[in-house]
């Protein structure tokens, strides 16, 4: 059981990197259930910080399978989602709470 | 309506799902469905107060406080139902041999009714706080907010709904095989909920290691649909695991197997009855 712990606990130090791996930083607003900039364009094959500001005040859910994304934004509130590294491509996101109108794309290039 | 009904049914999927294992799992375990009830209530009690401080949450840890929250509530549970399969590997043949014989519930058990309470507490708390910030949401906008509350609760009796089928399904399994199928159930599930947990933590930006994506099922199984979504919620299945994922949810197999041969009583000597 010890050496279990002791082999976990490596592993675990070994991979957990650092909170403040710095990545590119952009930022999405949700105001009326619509996503501005609807379009963003990253940088592929990096890790990328997408800060996303709900101006509404109600809360929204920021998804996107093909990012593996999925977060919870409540209203009046900001949150920080960590997508990449993506191979160059369209990656298209809604906010499930208001799939009608919240849509967007980032686009790694 | 609709829509919010498919909402609200996608997130109960998963905590009902769990339910009815967790029921079935403990098929002939006196006091269980009191646990269960207690781990519902709890879990949405908890919901509730999750989905209030969702803002401080929110913004914790840089802004990955609920990516954090998320992988610590998934791994508390995988720690719960890999002590409850240890559990029922040492005592399941007990207690199917007592209700063979009894043919009603024993008594004996509070120790993984604890932890299975613990489970679907865990569960409910973590799929009903975006229930509950729906709601809210919709309460706030204040647009077709009858039809829509009507959706959700078309969504929540669903998710009722499947759950029962689920347990019943289940309960129509043999006796003999019952543990069997729910331990790997469990084990299964525990797996799947390992995998999630490395998936937030990588969201996080806190296990960063081995992120590459190893294949891409999405063309045949989208994870937004309801098969994909339970699917998911049963095996942990994903579209686009990455290696650490896969690398995880194999260890969890393998830990939970052995802890339960681990914890599997030594075959007791057939004796001779005048020795007993």
């Amino acid at each position: 059981m010890r050496t279990f712990l002791i082999l976990v606990s490596t592993v675990a130090a070994m991979v957990l990197a650092p909170a403040s791996l710095r990545a590119q930083d952009v930022t999405i607003t949700i105001k009326n259930h619509r996503f501005t900039p609807s379009e963003v364009k990253v940088p592929a094959n990096k890790r990328v910080q997408i800060t996303v500001v709900n101006d509404d005040p109600t809360p929204e859910e920021f998804e996107s399978h093909e990012m593996k994304v999925e977060k919870v934004i409540p209203g009046k509130s900001k949150g920080v989602v960590r997508i990449g590294p993506l191979a160059p491509g369209r990656y298209p996101f809604f906010g499930e709470f208001n799939q009608a109108t919240a849509k967007g794309v980032v686009i790694a290039e | 309506m609709l829509g919010a009904a498919i909402i609200v049914f996608r997130e109960v999927i998963e905590a009902g799902l769990i339910v009815g294992i967790v029921m079935a799992a403990t098929r002939g375990v006196a006091g269980r469905g009191r646990w269960v009830n207690i781990g519902i209530i709890a879990g949405v009690l908890g919901a509730a107060v999750v989905a209030m401080f969702a803002n401080v949450i929110s913004e914790a840890f840089q802004g990955a406080g609920q990516e954090l929250f998320n992988a610590s509530v998934l791994g508390a549970a995988v720690i719960m139902l890999m002590w409850h399969n240890a559990w029922m590997a040492r005592h399941g043949r007990e207690i199917a041999d007592e209700m063979r014989r009894v043919g009603t519930a024993v008594s004996e058990g509070a120790k993984p009714l604890t932890a299975l309470a613990v489970v679907v507490g865990l569960a409910v708390l973590r799929e009903g706080s975006e229930v509950v910030l729906f709601l809210y949401g919709i309460m706030v906008s204040g647009t077709s907010v009858s039809s829509m509350l009507a959706g959700s609760a078309l969504g929540i009796a669903a998710g009722a709904a499947f759950t029962a089928l689920t347990y019943f399904g289940l309960l129509a399994i043999p006796n003999r095989y019952i543990f069997s199928v729910t331990s790997w159930l469990i084990a299964l599930l525990a797996a799947g909920m390992a995998a999630q947990a490395v998936h937030f933590l990588n969201n996080a930006g806190w296990l960063v290691a081995f992120d590459r994506t190893v294949w891409d099922t999405s063309w045949l199984l989208s994870e937004g649909s309801v098969l994909g979504r339970f699917f998911h919620a049963l095996i942990g299945y994903t579209e686009r695991p990455t290696e650490m994922q896969l690398m995880v949810y194999a260890a969890t197999l393998i830990a939970m197997f052995a802890l339960m041969r681990v914890a599997r009583p030594a075959p007791r000597p057939r004796l001779p009855a005048a020795a007993e």
